[in-house]
């Protein structure tokens, strides 16, 4: 491990300075009241569970959010006037890598790195051999071997990493006056082998070894622990702890991040009739090791994991809407290959897809709810000779009345909704048609508590009434409240299974964060 | 009570909102009203005439029948900008095959249908197989096919096409309109029962609106936009025919100016009956609503520049009108 000394210094300069910050959305306290230093030359790692309040703070510092109250934020000795605009922060010596890395992936490695800088010095006349002479100089500082006309789509990920890296410190300005200069990086590693992210870590050490503030986000303690010098641990918005990375233990970072005040909910485990409506051999994909499962009617498993585990693939190569490399699933008796399922297959073996992403997948919001709702029945309950509107209500009708949507005008478009409303909708619109096989991905995104307590509802209903549910999702409070068990992914395949008990948001927390098999070797 | 107050507060509401509602489905109706009492008042003599409107119904049928074509692959979320050269390649395969190689009406009209069908496939093939947009590949195949019909008609007006097609669009009349407004009138109630009324009409109009939410709902997407582009071309060399029955002849020029009176009329008529959605009535409407104040202005004595300033002018405040209307719609939340 590396000791948290800087050079030639022995006393810790702090250079960011954040002051009781807090930020709250429509009356939920995201933030309340942080405090968080970090000194010159240290790598600082921010670690916590979704939705904890990491990404609300980094958007502050990024001018995304406006923060709430009293806070202050301090850098290098300078007051920042708040709340920080959007594009102001690079002027306040502040840069950002995002998980997306920001890079066009069109244009050449020196277009990234520059061509925004060149234009905003000389509007008429781009000195493009000039740009790539300092391209391959910056490139080479860093030592990587990255040609300066590369396409970006055409580098291999870590050095894409890499390189929007280089970037933002780059547009940090003059290393020299590494004053004030705060260099965040966001979660860059989840999609990185082994060996690439030993590459990005030193390359960030390099940087903090020039006297810049890094902030590390990640969810990965063991990745934390070889990188940075201490650690601030945020759970509901609150400082849960900051650690020094050296001398705390693994246990003492899970224990900060799950916390213990976990509220117990005691589910009623449903005996299973025995037979197995789905199995699930061998399926792969990129990113995605062979998965099997064998799943009861009326079971409801959960599928979890880190960002960038694979869990969430799961649910859209079932339905072909992704394509599979390999693997077979079997249901209702029959043998699917999976690498050729496509979504009208998986329909006829009446497997339904709840996506994540609502707006885009799941509805036409213009649309009104009976239009959107008649859609998986034409030809079924629906002639399809003689569509008339008064068939479609008809339709609509009992399925606004169990699903609870409101308001029930089912002749409004869908985006006069709630998000919860909608995604009712999205579920009657598939329960209506009695899958066997229900497969949701993020079923309670953006939904309010009372619509997400209906939601669990109607999936237990449609469990009991004999579907087999697979809910990929990391809300694990979610888990614990519908799934029997909880299949748990880490680098693509499954490292561990809850089940009974074990089936509890403190567990389900505590197993994503332990199951990766520690990478770096002491 | 207090209750009560506020349902009857909501009951108005909703009964303003409703009556709002009706007033844009008929709104371009109303306007088409306006212009007709506009010009009754300015050339009373001239204009409210049944011989200047039934000319007009009769003349502008082609328009029509190209319009409710070009509806169904916008519906379908695609630009085919390919009708109008579709229509004139159409009329002059048929004058050339019909008076240069004396080929009999059936067969010649079947094969200009054949090469409308032909024209779809490659549309289709084009924008789905290599994942163009629509309207580059329209763009290109359009101007091609305007090459083909200069190409095998030597640039020449080809005249002297057989008098039963011009009884049956021109000559023969009823209640003094030709015939060929009441095909536009028969295509136009076909569309709305096809676009309206089947399950194929609804899964188009979500091919359109959410072509994800389609895909992932088991609607085979690429089918259903294939089969709207070759609707759309045959619909097309079919108005082709009715346009050379009109004059007896087919010239290589003059019909490509049809497609932005088109693209006006279904842009049009999408702000009515349906707001929001194309829709083949409302195209009637929007084409006879236009062509009623060009005819107008024209009688009162104003240049032929008078059309380009209408549909241009016409296609742009239409778009400019459903965007209003989608901002409506998102008042109501």
């Amino acid at each position: 491990m590396p000791p948290a000394v800087e050079k030639g210094e022995d006393i810790p300069r702090p250079n960011l300075v954040i002051k009781g910050m807090s930020k709250s959305f429509g009356g939920v306290q995201a933030l309340s009241n942080i405090d968080l230093t970090v000194n010159h030359g240290e790598i600082h790692g921010l670690l916590g569970q979704n939705g904890s309040g990491k990404s609300t703070l980094i958007k502050i510092l990024s001018g995304f959010h406006e923060p709430n109250g009293e806070g202050s934020i301090e850098l290098g000795g300078r007051q920042l006037k708040l709340p920080i605009l959007p594009n102001e922060s690079a002027a306040h010596g502040i840069s950002i890598v995002h998980q997306s890395l920001g890079l066009v992936q069109s244009l050449t490695v020196t277009e990234n790195l520059f061509v925004d800088r060149l234009v905003r010095k000389s509007n008429w006349s781009i000195r493009w051999s000039k740009a790539r002479q300092d391209a391959r100089n910056l490139l080479r500082k860093y030592q990587l071997d990255i040609h300066p006309d590369a396409r970006v789509s055409d580098i291999p990920p870590v050095e894409r990493a890499l390189l929007s890296i280089v970037r933002a410190f780059h547009e940090l300005g003059d290393i020299d006056e590494s004053e004030g200069k705060l260099l965040i990086l966001d979660e860059p590693t989840p999609f990185l082998s082994a060996a690439d992210v030993k590459r990005l870590f030193s390359l960030v050490r390099t940087v903090a070894e020039r006297g810049v503030s890094v902030i590390f986000v990640s969810h990965d303690i063991d990745e934390v622990k070889e990188l940075t010098h201490r650690a601030t641990v945020l759970r509901n918005g609150k400082v849960a702890a900051t650690l020094d990375t050296a001398t705390s233990s693994r246990k003492e970072f899970i224990k900060a991040i799950v916390g213990r005040d976990v509220e117990f909910e005691q589910r009623v485990s449903i005996q299973h009739s025995g037979t197995a409506a789905v199995k699930i051999d061998g399926m792969t994909s990129q990113g995605l090791a062979p998965f099997d499962l064998t799943a009861k009617r009326g079971e409801v498993i959960g599928l979890t994991g880190l960002l960038g585990s694979g869990y969430d693939k799961v649910p859209y190569l079932l339905y072909g809407a992704h394509t599979a490399k390999g693997g077979a699933m079997t249901i209702n008796g029959r043998k699917v290959p999976l690498a050729s399922q496509t979504t009208v297959n998986a329909i006829k073996q009446r497997i339904v897809l709840i996506p994540a992403d609502r707006q885009k997948e799941g509805i036409v919001s213009e649309f009104s709810i009976a239009e959107n709702l008649a859609l998986p029945v034409l030809g079924k309950n629906i002639s399809n000779w003689f569509v008339r509107r008064s068939g479609i209500d008809k339709n609509a009708l009992p399925l606004v009345r169990d699903y609870d949507i409101r308001p029930s005008n089912s002749s409004l478009p869908l985006k006069a909704l709630s998000g919860g409303n909608q995604q009712k909708v999205v579920l009657a619109k598939w329960l209506q048609t009695n899958p066997e096989l229900i497969l949701l991905d993020e079923p309670t995104q953006g939904v309010d508590i009372g619509a997400r307590d209906q939601i669990f509802r109607m999936i237990s209903q449609a469990a009991r009434a004999g579907a087999c549910v697979l809910c990929a999702s990391s809300d694990h409070e979610q888990l614990a409240a519908i799934c029997d068990r909880v299949l748990v992914f880490a680098r693509g395949r499954v490292v561990a299974e809850l089940s009974s008990d074990q089936v509890t948001k403190e567990q389900i927390t505590e197993s994503c964060f332990t199951s990766l098999e520690p990478v770096f070797s002491n | 009570m207090a209750d009560l107050t506020i349902q009857g507060q909501s009951m108005n509401q909703s009964d303003r909102r409703e009556i709002l509602v009706e007033l844009e489905r008929f709104g371009l109706l109303l306007v088409w009203m306006a212009i007709i009492a506009l010009f009754a008042f300015l050339l009373p003599d001239i204009f409210l005439t049944w011989p200047n409107f039934s000319s007009m119904f009769g003349s502008q049928a082609v328009l029509v029948i190209l319009t409710l074509g070009l509806i169904i692959p916008l519906t379908a979320g695609d630009m085919d900008v390919s009708v109008a050269q579709v229509l004139v390649l159409s009329s002059m395969m048929f004058a050339v095959l019909n008076v240069d190689h004396a080929w009999g009406v059936f067969p010649s009209l079947l094969a200009a249908v054949a090469g409308g069908v032909a024209v779809g496939l490659v549309n289709a093939f084009f924008i789905l197989y290599f994942r163009i947009h629509s309207l580059i590949v329209t763009l290109g195949t359009g101007t091609f096919l305007h090459g083909i019909t200069l190409w095998i008609s030597d640039s020449r007006t080809i005249s002297g096409i057989d008098q039963r097609v011009v009884d049956a669009v021109l000559t023969v009349r009823l209640f003094g309109i030709s015939l060929s407004f009441y095909y536009a009138v028969a295509m136009c109630l076909l569309l709305t029962y096809l676009l309206g009324f089947t399950s194929v009409g609804r899964k188009i109009l979500f091919v359109g609106k959410g072509r994800d939410v389609a895909r992932l709902s088991g609607i085979a997407v690429d089918r259903v936009r294939l089969g709207c582009l070759v609707a759309s071309a045959i619909i097309a060399s079919l108005a082709g025919i009715v346009f050379a029955g009109t004059s007896g002849a087919a010239d290589p020029n003059s019909g490509t100016s049809l497609l932005l009176p088109a693209f006006a009329a279904a842009y049009l008529g999408a702000t009515t009956i349906s707001p929001g959605r194309f829709n083949p009535i409302g195209t009637f409407i929007a084409v006879y609503a236009l062509v009623t104040g060009i005819s107008g202005l024209s009688l009162m004595g104003i240049d032929t520049y008078v059309q380009d300033l209408f549909y241009g002018g016409a296609l742009v405040v239409a778009v400019a009108l459903s965007q209003l209307v989608r901002g409506r719609q998102e008042s109501l939340t």
